[in-house]
């Protein structure tokens, strides 16, 4: 199989450059997406990648595969490319690229950190635990699992306009998961850091993010709740 | 929280609103100038002024002329936003922005007072 890396050292190139790599599959095997880079890298061992988990669960290897964002190590060939055609990699885009599949994701953070993702609670703290109640509990289900992989971010037009105003899809689906706890009390706080004309309400509702999240979630949905909350508040 | 000083209510939410209820309001004269060119297939001068003659229509005229210039600011604005940015224009940005927004207030105030000088002059 053709593999066309993005390559990039802005020590040595100008430029950047797609490098192609010819690699041989196993023919009983549909292998991911990380291990047809780890094949690559042993032809060309300077191409650089984040990797750790390879299970999906770190979020490291998140990059453009033929076109769409995912993570490379839970992306089977077989699913990002045609038989008999070329797998494309190219870093996250919207990103400042660091090297080859490395990008900066120091925005990124910034904005996640901007919506405060730990629980805040200024009341006496319990002796041993504050407690949820199963239904309570079942409010954070499809919001935890973020694993901050930034596929949906990257994949936003409102972020690429605004990186820096905008909180993006990842920061917004945290900030949902911290407005939906039953054990967070500073509801009207967080409410009031995101009512601009930016941090929240530059989505569009395109949902590039729902379509690429690796993990499925539905960030869209995550603000919808968020500019309710909002409307409940502001009206 | 982003600060900004040239959005329509500085608040996410209230332009946000604004934008929707204009949005019904432009929707709903849409329908009713529509429906005054089906009520009156042979429509000629005359009978489209004596629309236009009564207070009501005048008013709604009216609100929907606030309504589209509101619509329209925040529109513009946030297409300014969103594409003059300095990742698009670098360090000119901010005064290309500066300059279209206020070519977008200019031609937004000429047209509401314009249509209010239609509407209600003379």
């Amino acid at each position: 199989m053709l593999v066309s890396i993005y390559r990039y050292n802005p020590d040595t190139d100008e430029k950047p450059f797609m490098q192609d790599v010819e690699v041989q599959l196993p023919e009983d095997k549909d292998l991911m997406v990380l291990d047809v880079l780890e094949l690559a890298k042993q032809q060309d061992p300077s191409v650089v990648y984040r990797r750790s988990c390879r299970e999906g669960v770190c979020g490291s290897d998140g990059m453009n595969i033929n076109g769409n964002n995912g993570l490379a190590c839970i992306t089977p060939i077989s699913s990002a490319v045609k038989p008999g055609g070329k797998l494309v990699l190219r870093p996250l885009p919207g990103l400042p690229v660091i090297r080859d599949l490395v990008v900066d994701m120091s925005i990124f953070y910034k904005q996640y950190e901007k919506i405060k993702p730990y629980l805040i609670n200024d009341t006496a703290p319990p002796a041993i635990e504050r407690l949820q109640s199963p239904e309570d509990r079942e409010k954070l289900d499809g919001l935890y699992e973020c694993i901050l992989c930034a596929c949906c971010n990257t994949n936003c037009p409102s972020f690429w306009w605004n990186p820096d105003k905008f909180i993006g899809p990842a920061g917004l689906l945290q900030a949902y998961r911290f407005l939906a706890d039953s054990r967070d009390t500073a509801n009207v706080e967080r409410l009031a850091g995101l009512d601009d004309p930016f941090s929240v309400f530059r989505c569009r509702g395109i949902m590039n993010c729902v379509a690429v999240c690796p993990k499925g979630l539905n960030p869209t949905r995550a603000i919808g709740h968020i500019r309710s909350m909002l409307i409940q508040q502001g009206t | 929280m982003v600060t900004n000083v040239t959005s329509l209510g500085r608040s996410g939410l209230y332009d946000w609103i604004v934008q929707r209820f204009s949005a019904i309001i432009l929707a709903a004269y849409s329908f009713c100038i529509l429906a005054n060119f089906v009520m009156n297939p042979d429509m000629d001068f005359q009978t489209w002024s004596s629309i236009f003659e009564g207070n009501a229509m005048r008013f709604f005229s009216l609100i929907t002329l606030f309504a589209l210039c509101a619509h329209a600011w925040i529109g513009m604005w946030t297409v300014s936003t969103d594409y003059m940015t300095s990742l698009q224009l670098g360090e000119s940005a901010t005064f290309f922005r500066i300059m279209f927004q206020a070519g977008c207030v200019l031609l937004i105030a000429v047209y509401l007072l314009w249509g209010i000088k239609i509407f209600w002059g003379n």
